[in-house]
């Protein structure tokens, strides 16, 4: 298992193919992902790398957080995330993934925060259809109805759906494909809507069900500083899911 | 202009130095090359009709060609920017004071007609930008 990247959700657009079939991407953006810490199975009973993505200022961390980035001896970072690896998969503290990590074509997991939708009622949250126009109904038109029997259970079931607190949760987008990479600019365009809104920070893994391909850089591809990027701007006219065209 | 607009405009930048889009807007005539594939190949079939509407929203701009064909009302919504569009011709400007020609569905024959845009300024051949 090699490394996954912070990703920051910068926004949608589409693509064309050659042959006119449109691709809606989302743009993420890498923001210099640094290894910041590595954990070890000898000291931390675990094999992970400890990933930081972003910008913080100095004079508002903490200074325990201070002495963290100090040891890596990276810059404060906006975001710390820590990705399980294998034990040859570690990469050296400091070093920072390029956008070319993944692959064109690869599929990829994103996870993030879905967007807030907050105190919602039963027909948002649940889809429920709610009460009825007229015949008599006042006031409670968009309520959830009844919750429950009577004396005999006598109470309402754990887990019944009501009304609360919607969205915001932490959720995964499994198999989205990477349309292209930037890695002038440190950006990924996978196809299709991922978590959370603009500007929201997102996780990018390899995908858990589909098996990462063969020629993917393992364990991972490290931006070596001054060095030009090798491949700018892959274009990936390969888009193999069929879209229904437009127009 | 964020990131998302300049990765929008170089998209944009690169079809337009392939293509080229004319300067044109509701109410014009326009003659479209739309490549259709037949099997293997693939040949250009033209769409001519009334401009009725344009939607500008990047990448995802749009326009829509309304023509009368065999006295039934065809509309058609092109992405401007897709290549499946070889070209796109003015053939004639219409002056209108609407930039949403909906009207025009519930019309026909005399009452369907659209006055030519005269400048008054002489403006050379509408660049190709």
């Amino acid at each position: 298992m090699r490394t996954g990247v912070i990703a920051r959700k910068v926004g949608m657009t589409r693509l064309f193919r050659e042959d006119g079939v449109h691709v809606p991407v989302t743009v993420l953006a890498l923001e210099t992902n640094q290894v910041v810490a590595q954990k070890t199975a000898d000291r931390d009973g675990y094999v992970a790398i400890q990933l930081g993505a972003g910008s913080a200022k100095a004079k508002n961390l903490t200074k325990p957080e201070r002495g963290h980035f100090a040891k890596a001896e990276v810059e404060p970072k906006a975001v710390l995330a820590e990705f399980p690896v294998a034990e040859d998969a570690l990469v050296e503290v400091g070093a920072t993934i390029s956008a070319d990590h993944f692959l064109v074509g690869q599929l990829v997991d994103v996870t993030g925060a879905t967007q807030g939708k907050g105190f919602a009622g039963a027909m948002k949250r649940w889809g429920f259809g709610g009460l009825r126009a007229t015949h008599g109904v006042s006031v409670s038109h968009r309520s959830h109805g009844s919750t429950g029997n009577r004396q005999d259970p006598g109470k309402v079931f754990k887990n019944k759906k009501m009304a609360g607190h919607m969205g915001d949760k932490n959720r995964t987008q499994q198999n989205l494909e990477i349309v292209q990479t930037d890695v002038e600019r440190d950006l990924l365009f996978v196809r299709g809507s991922v978590p959370g809104s603009k500007g929201g920070w997102l996780l990018i893994r390899d995908s858990v069900k589909v098996s990462r391909p063969a020629d993917a850089p393992y364990p991972a591809s490290v931006k070596t500083a001054g060095a030009p990027a090798e491949t700018p701007a892959q274009e990936a006219p390969a888009v193999e899911a069929t879209v229904e065209e437009q127009a | 202009m964020n990131l998302l607009q300049t990765i929008e405009a170089e998209n944009i930048a690169k079809l337009k130095a392939a293509r080229g889009v004319p300067e044109f807007r509701a109410g014009d005539t326009l003659r479209v090359g739309v490549k259709v594939k037949e099997g293997e190949r693939t040949r250009v079939q033209q769409f001519e009709g009334v401009c009725i509407a344009r939607s500008n929203k990047g990448m995802g701009s749009s326009f829509t060609v309304r023509k009368i064909s065999f006295g039934e009302g065809v509309e058609r919504v092109f992405p401007l920017y897709s290549p499946i569009i070889e070209t796109i011709e003015v053939v004639r400007r219409g002056a209108v004071r609407r930039a949403k020609l909906y009207y025009l569905r519930g019309r026909s024959g005399k009452s369907a007609r659209i006055a030519e845009r005269r400048d008054a300024r002489p403006v050379a051949e509408k660049a190709e930008a």
